[in-house]
């Protein structure tokens, strides 16, 4: 199966991280162009005709929210968001080990176009070795006049500073993020402001998410109208889905937004294991409502995704099989959460918490008859009242689970183990 | 307090002059060369930056990665996220505990290994996998402890 990749081009190019080969195979004229024919806005209107959304989660126009930073020549920056640390996604990992270049480039482009002179990179603490790729990268390309004053010639300047994280989930959320990389504690912002107002620094400052970035110099080399002739009117474009869980050939695939779920499992990832059939998908990375297997035929796009209950999210894609047992699975991510909680506020600390208590017991075969309920009732106390998106984050498969999966749960508590026969883990002490 | 370490602190201001930024570049580069950040080392770095002592040692604790006890030469973090677990994480977890006769976040008496629980590492196309020092190795199949237990590591 050979397919045209723009996101992940070049992945089977040996040392495409290396800056000579990335330029073999084009890498930097995407910038070169920029630089010498357009001015700013040109590449602005470019994002935001594209219709490009924000691939961090969110789904954020970009070529908006680059509208939003205020004319009033204050320093802004530009910050990438290489965080990614939500369950099932590891798209922007490949990114930048295996293509630091395409990032930069797209960084210098982006910077270029709001106005920054300044940018940085928050790397997640645990991506050693894409730190490593992305520091390496960033001083070639200083040493090649992509980076620093007077870039090729245009009279562009601009410094990228590449920063690491320590191990905190919740750094992944934006303005968490900036508290982070102002070196402090993780802990999440009041929004408003939003950070094109006050971010880094307090200045004017963008985040976008890696494949955010990605998706520019391909942008500025085939054009807006190139990006509109795939997905729908309101996603259109190409989307990094990264796949995991019982498929036959787990990975990441670059899709055209609105192809089918089913499409993206059978074709790109092989299929099912052996003998196995979909149970559920959680299509957008753990904080996502899942879909059933009746809903297969969904459309990978942010509307669809909407109207059958979810969301596209950061595009990772966990596959559940008929082997899987929803409350394990439903225990496990709840968990997540709890781990991952910075604990500053109420709901969300102890929400988390007692979720993860609860389903544990179920889990084990000690559930009450009223288990199911008290965990409607924290996650009723918790929808909506939590600080930052996190908490609201830890609902969305626990919630579907008991909704499509009820009868499972019941199972559970009446029969005292666990039905399907998965096997607990039980730490040894020693 | 080692005397590189005044060299580093002026680095990491040098490279990130606002704010408290340069705190946790200068945190990551001491624990490369110290393993570890004690009591002690904490209190050089809030010196060397002229911060509270109490603020670093409250922002280094917010952040799983830097260590505040004793860690053994070979962190070894296993990926307990859903999709590492779907493919037998618990299991490899299990076998490892075992053979090094130690649970899951503690060290190995003699100071070789320690073994800790990572959420999702962000490579579940690996699944099962684990971080040896923060390198990634997968798959890591249950059965393959061995393996990862004598990967090489560098320093
Ligand atoms: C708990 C939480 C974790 C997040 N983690 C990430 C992440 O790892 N990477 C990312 O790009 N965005 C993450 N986001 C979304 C960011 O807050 C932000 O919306 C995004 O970086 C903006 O970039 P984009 O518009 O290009 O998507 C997270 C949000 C929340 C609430
Ligand atoms: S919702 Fe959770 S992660 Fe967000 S601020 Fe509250 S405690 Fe922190």
């Amino acid at each position: 199966m050979s397919r045209k990749y723009y996101l992940l081009r070049n992945r089977e190019v040996p040392d495409i991280d290396q800056l000579a080969v990335y330029e073999a195979h084009d890498g930097y004229q995407a910038l070169r162009q920029a630089l010498s024919q357009g001015n700013p806005q040109d590449i602005v209107d470019v994002v935001k005709n594209s219709g490009l959304r924000g691939r961090g989660g969110a789904g954020f126009p970009t070529g908006v929210k680059w509208g939003f930073l205020p004319k009033d020549g204050r320093r802004r920056y530009l910050v990438v968001n290489s965080d990614e640390a939500e369950p099932g996604t590891f798209k922007d990992r490949e990114l930048i080990e295996h293509n630091p270049h395409q990032l930069i480039e797209g960084m210098i482009i982006a910077s270029y176009a709001i106005g920054a002179h300044e940018a940085y990179i928050y790397c997640r603490g645990e991506f050693l070795t894409g730190y490593e790729q992305l520091t390496r990268a960033v001083d070639e390309a200083y040493a090649r006049g992509y980076l620093g004053e007077n870039i090729l010639d245009s009279g562009f300047e601009l410094d990228i500073r590449v920063y690491r994280g320590a191990g905190a989930y919740i750094c992944g959320e934006e303005s968490a993020l900036l508290e982070s990389l102002e070196g402090r504690r993780g802990n999440p912002r009041l929004k408003p402001p939003f950070p094109a107002i006050a971010g880094l620094y307090g200045m004017p400052t963008i985040v976008n998410n890696v494949e955010t970035i990605v998706n520019v110099p391909p942008l500025i080399t085939f054009g807006a109208q190139w990006y509109r002739s795939m997905g729908t009117d309101k996603s259109p474009g190409l989307k990094v889905m990264s796949v995991s869980g019982r498929v036959k050939r787990p990975g990441n695939y670059e899709i055209p937004l609105a192809t089918p779920l089913r499409t993206l499992i059978e074709d790109y990832a092989g299929g099912m294991l052996a003998g196995r059939t979909v149970k559920a998908v959680i299509p957008g990375g753990s904080s996502v409502p899942l879909l059933t297997a009746a809903q297969l035929d969904t459309p990978i796009d942010y509307e669809a995704m909407m109207a059958a209950g979810t969301m596209l999210g950061s595009g990772g894609c966990i596959v559940l099989d008929d082997s899987v047992c929803m409350v394990s699975a439903a225990h496990r991510l709840v968990k997540f959460y709890r781990e991952e909680s910075c604990g500053k506020c109420t709901p969300c600390r102890e929400g988390t918490y007692w979720m993860t208590d609860v389903l544990g017991r179920i889990d084990a075969g000690d559930g009450e008859e009223r288990d199911l309920e008290v965990l409607l009732d924290i996650a009723d106390n918790m929808a909506g009242k939590c600080f930052c998106p996190l908490g609201d984050a830890s609902l969305g498969f626990m919630v579907s689970a008991v909704t499509h999966f009820r009868a499972e749960f019941e199972r559970h508590v009446h029969e005292h183990r666990c039905p399907m026969g998965a096997k607990l883990y039980d730490t040894i002490n020693h | 307090m080692k005397a590189e370490w005044t060299t580093w602190a002026k680095e990491a201001r040098e490279r990130f002059p606002q704010a408290n930024s340069a705190l946790m570049p200068l945190l990551h580069r001491i624990q490369q060369a110290e393993a570890w950040l004690d009591e002690e080392t904490l209190a050089d770095v809030a010196d060397l930056l002229e911060l509270p002592v109490q603020y670093v040692q409250s922002v280094a604790s917010f952040y799983s990665l830097f260590y505040q006890e004793r860690v053994g030469r070979r962190v070894i973090h296993v990926c307990v996220g859903l999709s590492c677990a779907l493919a037998g994480a618990d299991a490899l977890m299990h076998e490892l505990e075992e053979k090094l006769g130690i649970s899951a976040g503690q060290t190995t008496r003699d100071g070789a290994y320690s073994l800790r629980e990572a959420e999702c590492l962000a490579a579940c196309d690996l699944a099962p996998v684990a971080q040896v020092n923060l390198r990634f190795h997968g798959r890591v199949s249950p059965g393959d402890g061995d393996r990862l237990l004598s990967e090489k590591v560098s320093t």
